[in-house]
């Protein structure tokens, strides 16, 4: 069984191929953080002007 | 399918579904996640790079499943007026794009150690990068105009038009002698890729489908709310 620090630096090595393989997940991964990101402050911003409409305006009663 | 043409209904639907579409999210991640860099094994020819099958290949089916999404709600729309269908399709192009984005670039990096180049203009490299130009070209037509419905009507039927290209990127592999490599999983006689490595990819496809699930719901809300802006914008 070889040190912890050894099995470590052989994961994170990749065999040989760490500059391709991390890369590949750190793409996805921050590509997908910023869709989400990008979604809720969207949302939250449209959210928040709706409200304000109605406040000032309240919506009319109609059928449903 | 009418049930849901209610926006008030849907919106009601979704909010049940949220919170169980991301729970699923983060579990079939996290499980694909774990099992692809710990616990699958290097291919005997690739080494560790056929680790970047786990992002790649999810991508790429998203690529393409959303565009099919994008497609028929925009058929929807055009056809039945179906007032669901024009928000549909805003709220998916951007995901799709960001999925082929994704495809292309871990396609690239995991090009460059296996085959020595970051791109080829094979058949299937460059249907999927005509697919990212018909994302970015729906998204461009979406808010080319000052009328939103004349936007949507017009993207709508980029949207159709350009579903031709999805069963070229399909078949690309079979149809022309490309570099990429032939589909391995969803064929006749069944996938050639060992358990131990479809598994967890099956997983993570799992994971990226309620991932778009998800980002779908809430971006659905988003556009319904961006909508009933714009018609209190009108002053109606």
């Amino acid at each position: 069984m070889l040190p912890a620090m050894d099995r470590i630096a052989i994961f994170f090595a990749m065999g040989g191929y760490a500059a391709f393989v991390w890369p590949a997940f750190a793409v996805a991964a921050v590509v997908m953080a910023a869709l989400v990101i990008a979604t809720l402050h969207t949302l939250r911003r449209r959210e928040r002007e709706i409200a304000e409409i109605f406040k000032a305006r309240p919506p009319r009663p109609g059928p449903r | 399918m009418h049930r849901f043409a209610n926006p008030g209904r849907f919106m009601r639907m979704a909010s049940a579904v949220l919170p169980w579409s991301t729970a699923a999210t983060i579990l079939l991640i996290a499980t694909g996640l774990v099992w692809g860099l710990f616990f699958s094994p290097p291919d005997y020819q690739q080494g560790e790079s056929v680790r970047i099958i786990y992002v790649h290949v999810p991508s790429a089916w998203m690529a393409l499943f959303i565009y099919s999404c994008m497609a028929a709600a925009s058929a929807s729309a055009l056809i039945w007026r179906h007032p669901l269908g024009d928000l549909v399709a805003r709220a998916a192009s951007p995901i799709g794009a960001c999925f082929t984005f994704i495809a292309l670039v871990t396609g690239s990096l995991w090009g460059k150690p296996m085959w020595g180049t970051w791109w080829v203009w094979d058949a299937r490299l460059t249907s999927m990068l005509i697919l990212f130009f018909l994302y970015l070209g729906h998204m461009a037509l979406l808010n080319a105009f000052d009328d939103a419905n004349r936007g949507n009507r017009a993207a709508a039927i980029l949207a159709i038009v350009g579903f031709i290209n999805v069963p070229i990127i399909k078949f690309s592999v079979d149809w022309w002698n490309t570099l990429h490599q032939p589909e391995s999983v969803f064929r006749l006689g069944g996938p050639t890729i060992d358990p131990s490595i479809l598994w967890p990819l099956l997983i993570m496809g799992l994971g990226f489908s309620f991932f778009f699930v998800t980002l779908l719901l809430l971006r659905v809300r988003s556009e319904f709310l961006a909508a009933r802006l714009r018609l209190a914008a009108a002053g109606r």
